[in-house]
């Protein structure tokens, strides 16, 4: 019952981290490195708007999705718009973004900036109790994640279905040269797709972080993870993206409810391993195959 | 006329009414067929760039001011391996190999095992790791080989991080506080020839290889694979080649870090090994093999200096990167190609 509660936790947090990324990828064939980067910067821009600004944590948070959804529109705008097209340098680019801002946050003694490194950077939980499920002790905020995820996945799939620009991005993502043909604007599909995948990334951020501490290592996990999951599932796929979310929360909590807690990043290398060997294109990964993949 | 071109992109937005125009240098053209070794003007033309570049390297270590900077230059050489390794791997095969590290973590481990447990002498070592290890980098990427562009990208990303959680996560190899001392070379003077050798026959060799046959079949699987495999020629095999040679340089470098700093441990899968060699590669030019390695040799004194900011050395080559692929993404070699084969003038339209 543990494993079941915990794991779907776990897969929820996956979910959470990967979203962002499968979004982007799916609508405009961008790899963006700066992912992970964003969830710290989230994290870090909250922090700084409670305890040295003052504000209320949810005022808190909201100017922070707003400022990170921006900085990915900036982003695709005048960075990777100019390189689009060319795998290499896009992927190239927006890892150098990342790297600014992940290393940039630990920079140390200039303009009387302390770095931001170190375990006194945490977020404080929205509700701090815990709940007891069929037996199971769990902390709200863990429920919240859960919830938030499936808030994420549901709205996902309405906006994708329901909405214009939720069916110009679908449209994107089958197939660009005739979206273009019928009047949507890739680029500003790129732009909002880059603007709604950062704010996932902030969410997410803005969920997990209670759990755990805010450092910049945290965005280089992030992104891996966010990685595995895409390769796993399938480059640009909800469904896969999420069964590999299950697949990998699962696998872990199992892991370390078997106390293999620290062989998680074994787990995850093993399972990338074989589901390339057995399936190169990933459980859900159908389109352009014959193109991306020989 | 020959070799007329038209002033093309990156370029600053030309003025009304005139327009750059490029010519072949008469030079260029005359030395182009056999008769260039008719003249001692034109065979200094051909041979003076290389001869330059290799009397340069050789001269290096005896201007060098004191210890700090041998070190220094040694550093530099193991990074511009690395960088050539990107630039090979990414422009001559077309496997885009963001995981740098992975390949000096493996051919680090691979040598040190060989000098702290097995007490092989170092020679050995670190040619048994540069083999062994590309080897293994081979086989473990085997699997992700069939993937092209960002997948692979993607993969190799992932595995420098991945290799070492492995580690960590095992306690194997030294775990976190890794092991040392591992025996060294002998002596700076050795350490910095060993590695300036071992450059230039990295890039002449590399620049040769391209040349061949197996290189024409090489750049054909980058550039369209399909092809390559309806002449018959398996792709997967043809790439792992690829990736065999590319990670002899890359593996090397690592064996030659472990031995220089006498020490192994998960910092060998560091991210600087990754993403100084890309920025190197893309600052000194794409496609030519010899930018790279000015690349790499113009950034690491570079970041040396910055050395006592931390990780502003990283946000530095980030930056580097970012201007060079968005304003210049020809490179320094190639724009210093230009001008010796070329010159410039306007003309009106």
């Amino acid at each position: 019952m543990d494993i079941l509660i915990y794991g779907l936790v776990n897969s929820f947090i996956y979910v959470l981290m990967a979203a962002g990324f499968t979004l982007v990828y799916g609508v405009s064939r961008l790899p963006n490195f700066a992912h992970g980067a964003l969830y710290v910067l989230t994290g870090f821009l909250v922090w700084t708007f409670v305890n040295s600004a003052g504000l209320n944590y949810f005022v808190s948070i909201l100017i922070t999705v707003v400022i990170v959804a921006l900085l990915g529109a900036f982003l695709y705008r005048f960075v990777l718009m100019r390189v689009r097209g060319m795998p290499v340098s896009e992927i190239i680019v927006s890892f150098a973004v990342a790297l600014i801002i992940l290393e940039g946050l630990r920079l140390q003694g200039i303009g009387g900036f302390k770095g931001f490194i170190g375990s006194s950077y945490t977020l404080p939980t929205f509700i701090d109790r815990t709940v007891s499920i069929a037996g199971v002790v769990i902390d709200a905020q863990r429920l919240l994640i859960v919830g938030i995820g499936l808030a994420i996945v549901i709205f996902m799939w309405i906006f994708t279905r329901r909405q214009k620009i939720g069916l110009a991005f679908r449209g994107m993502a089958q197939d660009e040269h005739a979206a273009m043909m019928l009047g949507i604007d890739s680029d500003l599909m790129a732009v909002l797709a880059l603007a709604v995948g950062s704010s996932l990334a902030a969410i997410a951020a803005v969920a997990i972080y209670p759990l755990g501490q805010v450092t910049a290592e945290t965005g280089y996990h992030v992104l891996n993870a966010a990685l595995a999951v895409c390769i796993v599932g399938g480059l640009g796929s909800w469904m896969g993206a999420i069964l590999a979310s299950f697949i990998f929360g699962y696998a872990t909590t199992f892991a370390s409810f078997m106390g293999a807690a620290k062989y998680q990043d074994v787990i995850l290398f093993g399972l990338i391993v074989l589901v390339l060997i057995i399936r190169p294109s990933g459980l859900f990964g159908r389109q352009k195959e014959l193109e991306e993949r020989v | 006329m020959t070799g007329a071109t038209e002033a093309t992109a990156g370029a600053s937005p030309a003025p009304e009414g005139r327009r750059k125009e490029r010519l072949d240098r008469g030079l260029k053209v005359r030395t182009e067929g056999l008769y260039a070794v008719n003249s001692y003007r034109e065979i200094t033309y051909l041979v003076g760039p290389r001869l330059l570049l290799i009397l340069g390297l050789a001269v290096l270590p005896l201007l060098l001011p004191n210890l700090y900077w041998q070190r220094v230059l040694c550093v530099a050489g193991a990074y511009a391996l690395l960088a050539i390794s990107f630039d090979f791997l990414a422009n001559y095969v077309g496997l885009v190999c963001v995981g740098g590290a992975f390949m000096t973590g493996v051919g680090g481990f691979t040598a040190g095992i060989f000098t702290y447990y097995l007490h092989v002498p170092w020679p050995i070592s670190i040619l048994l790791g540069t083999v062994l290890g590309a080897a293994l980098v081979t086989l473990i990427w085997l699997p992700s080989l069939p993937l092209r562009g960002i997948y692979f990208a993607i993969l190799t990303f992932m595995f420098p991080f991945l290799a070492r959680g492995v580690i960590l996560a095992l306690g194997i190899l030294g775990g976190t506080e890794g092991l040392g001392p591992v025996a060294g070379m002998d002596n700076i003077w050795i350490e910095n020839y060993l590695v300036i050798v071992v450059l230039l026959v990295a890039v002449f060799g590399l620049r040769r290889l391209v040349g061949e046959d197996a290189g024409i079949v090489l750049r054909g699987v980058k550039d369209n694979d399909m092809a390559v495999q309806a002449s018959g020629i398996s792709v997967t095999r043809t790439k792992a080649k690829g990736l065999f040679i590319g990670s002899l340089a890359g593996c090397f470098a690592g064996a030659y870090i472990v031995h220089l700093y006498n020490f192994m441990g998960t910092s060998l899968f560091a991210t600087d090994y990754s993403i100084l060699p890309i920025a190197a590669a893309v600052m000194g030019g794409s496609g030519t093999l010899a930018g790279p390695m000015l690349g790499a040799l113009i950034l690491t004194p570079l970041s040396e200096l910055l050395r006592g900011f931390g990780q502003l050395r990283v946000v530095l080559y980030a930056l580097v990167l970012v201007g060079f692929i968005l304003f210049k993404p020809e490179g320094l070699l190639n724009w210093l190609t230009r001008k010796y084969h070329q010159f410039e003038k306007w003309t009106k339209v």
